[in-house]
């Protein structure tokens, strides 16, 4: 394959398209409220009507709005559509021809998407995701080519490290100096793993990014594999998300097919072979020393750090390990330029952040906004506030290593330090909105049932201490608990904190401190009941 | 086994073909694959053991799995759960005597756009409402 070759295919694809192009969104989220019989229907009815040779329908991935889905969209004029249900697709054929059609029509203009701003997920509900030739006619693959002729590895890293990208799966370590760690370590072999182990519950944007672009993943992971000097990778994707896998399944066949994977690649001399391990559901496996014992076989359990991977890794070798997020932010840094990346967001944290907006909020769904937006901003603009208009009580981020950040201070920017400062994480980037009637001491009491049973045992901290943690909890949401339970809760947060192995038992205090410490009354509310208790009984 | 060159790290891929195959993983298929991929039993036993996805008993003709995940907590996927559990006499994580049903949870399907989410023999039914649940449950039951 030659430049020429990838110009050639994006031009011969571009030619092939019809007049006018319809998107059915036939991700995971619409494919469950019947996108696919939706999909069915619309081609039906395009055959139907004689519509063959002018209209084509498209199965492409996630638009983003999944509360709204199925969602179908007319290319060339921009309509939406939501709520589609597949007997309304001849109404929705009839209409490109001004015909009646009652199907409930989006507002492109609505802040929900008019406030976002695309670089992942800008191939998103555009384009098939399970066709390469789509990806290459949206430039897919140039990035790719334009490293391996134009660029030295070092200059890669200098892009990448200059553009400010830090790890989206959580902790917002430097992407740069991850990269110039692994390209330095010495070893005969190295390795790029791409974290798709998205566990926390709430959290959705890698799997809509597999799903719906899983080539802008793939040549994420090959110019990342090019930096570092690696010929192997492993895309660990969650046992959960079927469709992730089989679309990526599809992607590797085809890239290997055209030879943007495999051996000497755009006629140079690097090789770089993609498989895929399918992850059998434990949440420590996002923890990265716990996911390379996973693909070497054993329990998913992690060890303790330094050495990190990036010195010793999968089978001892420097690897390089990414979440899904990261790696798709790599080819548009390197097709715009690191400083157009810079330029956007924060100080400190550069680019955008996807996040799913979920729970109590009119419009759910994925959203790409900047850094730095805030968080009042995106629950009330974008998300539309609460259904029912019940007033907003907080917002969850960053699952269960998470905290709660209450209404008073929707005022925070979504930037890595802002939300640390006020007891929250980034996390990889889910978002719950919490109305009036959720109550907090349960909230805390969920995330702490989770940490129980995900702990995977090995440090005692964690595998004891979350145990008692929930005991306690559970004791104060019944109404039995006292005040010294409630100072050994904050006890044990403290030490889970301090003394445990991985991420998982360090920051499962989070949610109970930072609920806590916005919401403390509803558990004081719940120990004062005791003693109301006790002197009726007197 | 043979695809993967019998080698030991592959020993989770080997686990998730065998339980597609076969439902679930007994012991004595355990042992089997121990003794394939030159592997002490202990080894394959506790990996088997720690992942949520692996189960060492048999499963339900049909399944109904509710998500727990926190934006179906929120949406009142705990109420849900309970609806069922009354309906099918059920504990969550167990199958019914006569091999019928498993009720199962999940800890988050990343389907929180429409929460809460249930799946129902490998289908995914979004903004499930309870009675509706209620009534599927039923059906399976007394399904013949």
């Amino acid at each position: 394959m030659e430049f020429q070759d990838l110009q050639i295919m994006a031009e011969q694809e571009r030619s092939r398209r019809k007049a006018i192009r319809i998107h059915c969104c036939t991700s995971s989220g619409c494919q469950a409220s019947g996108a696919l019989e939706l999909f069915h229907q619309l081609q039906a009815a395009v055959e139907a009507a004689g519509q063959n040779e002018r209209v084509d329908i498209v199965g492409v991935g996630c638009m983003g709005f999944c509360g709204q889905g199925p969602m179908v969209s007319v290319e060339a004029d921009g309509v939406l559509f939501e709520h589609v249900r597949p007997e309304q697709a001849p109404e929705i054929i009839a209409s490109l021809d001004g015909g009646p059609c009652n199907v409930k029509q989006g507002d492109h203009a609505h802040p929900f998407f008019s406030r976002q701003l695309h670089i992942v997920r800008r191939n998103g509900g555009v384009i098939d995701p399970e066709r390469i030739e789509e990806y290459i006619a949206v430039g897919g693959y140039q990035a790719l080519y334009h490293v391996l002729h134009e660029m030295s590895p070092a200059e890669v890293i200098d892009a990448i490290t200059r553009s400010g990208l830090r790890g989206r799966g959580g902790a917002g370590y430097p992407t740069g100096l991850k990269w110039a760690t692994v390209a330095k370590s010495p070893g005969e072999r190295k390795f790029v793993i791409c974290n798709g182990d998205e566990g926390d519950p709430g959290a959705f944007m890698d799997r809509s990014i597999l799903e719906s672009d899983p080539h802008l993943i793939l040549e994420g992971m090959s110019i990342a594999a090019y930096a570092v000097g690696a010929d192997q990778g492993y895309l660990y994707v969650r046992g959960e998300y079927p469709l992730a896998i089989a679309r990526l399944q599809k992607a590797i066949a085809q890239a290997r097919k055209h030879d943007l994977l495999g051996s000497q690649i755009f006629d140079t001399s690097f090789n770089f072979r993609v498989d895929i391990r399918v992850g059998a559901g434990a949440f420590v496996c996002g923890e990265e020393t716990a996911l390379i014992a996973s693909i070497e076989g054993r329990r998913g359990q992690p060890r303790p750090r330094p050495p990190y991977p990036a010195e010793h890794g999968l089978w001892g070798y420097p690897t390089l390990i990414n979440n899904v997020e990261t790696f798709g932010n790599i080819a548009p840094i390197i097709t715009n330029g690191a400083d157009w990346y810079a330029g956007i967001g924060t100080e400190r944290s550069k680019g955008t952040k996807v996040f799913a907006l979920t729970g109590k909020v009119r419009n759910t769904g994925l959203i790409e906004v900047p850094m730095g937006m805030t968080i009042r901003e995106i629950v009330e603009e974008l998300g539309g506030g609460t259904p029912d208009g019940t007033p907003v009580k907080g917002v969850q981020t960053g699952g269960p290593s998470g905290g709660c950040i209450p209404e008073a201070l929707f005022d925070t920017p979504v930037d890595y330090e802002s939300l640390a400062e006020v007891g929250s994480i980034m996390g990889s980037g889910g978002m719950v909105v919490m109305d009036a009637t959720t109550n907090m001491v349960e909230i805390a009491r969920f995330y702490m049932e989770f940490c129980m049973d995900e702990s995977c045992g090995k440090c005692i901290p964690c595998r004891t201490g979350t145990v008692q943690m929930y005991r306690l909890l559970s004791k104060i949401s019944a109404g039995q608990a006292t005040a010294a339970d409630l100072a050994t809760l904050e006890q044990l947060c403290h030490l889970l904190r301090e003394t445990s192995l991985c991420g998982l038992g360090q920051s499962a205090p989070n949610p109970v401190q930072s609920t806590l410490r916005y919401f403390r009354e509803e558990y004081e509310r719940l120990l004062r009941k005791r003693v109301r208790i006790n002197l009726t009984s007197r | 086994m043979k695809r993967h060159q019998y080698r030991a790290d592959a020993l989770i891929e080997v686990l998730h073909k065998a339980q597609e195959l076969y439902g679930h993983l007994t012991e004595d298929r355990l042992l089997e694959i121990a003794h394939s991929l030159h592997l002490p039993p202990s080894r394959v036993y506790g990996v088997a053991t720690f992942y949520h996805f692996f189960s060492l008993t048999p499963q339900g003709e049909h399944s109904c799995t509710v998500c727990l995940g926190t934006a179906c907590y929120v949406k009142g996927a705990m109420e849900l759960l309970a609806t069922l559990e009354t309906e099918s006499g059920l504990r969550a994580g167990s199958t019914s005597a006569d091999g019928k049903l498993s009720l199962l949870t999940a800890r988050c399907l990343g389907a929180c756009g429409i929460a809460p989410a249930v799946i129902v023999d490998g289908n995914v039914a979004g903004h499930a409402d309870p009675e509706v649940m209620r009534a599927r449950v039923r059906a399976l039951l007394d399904e013949d």
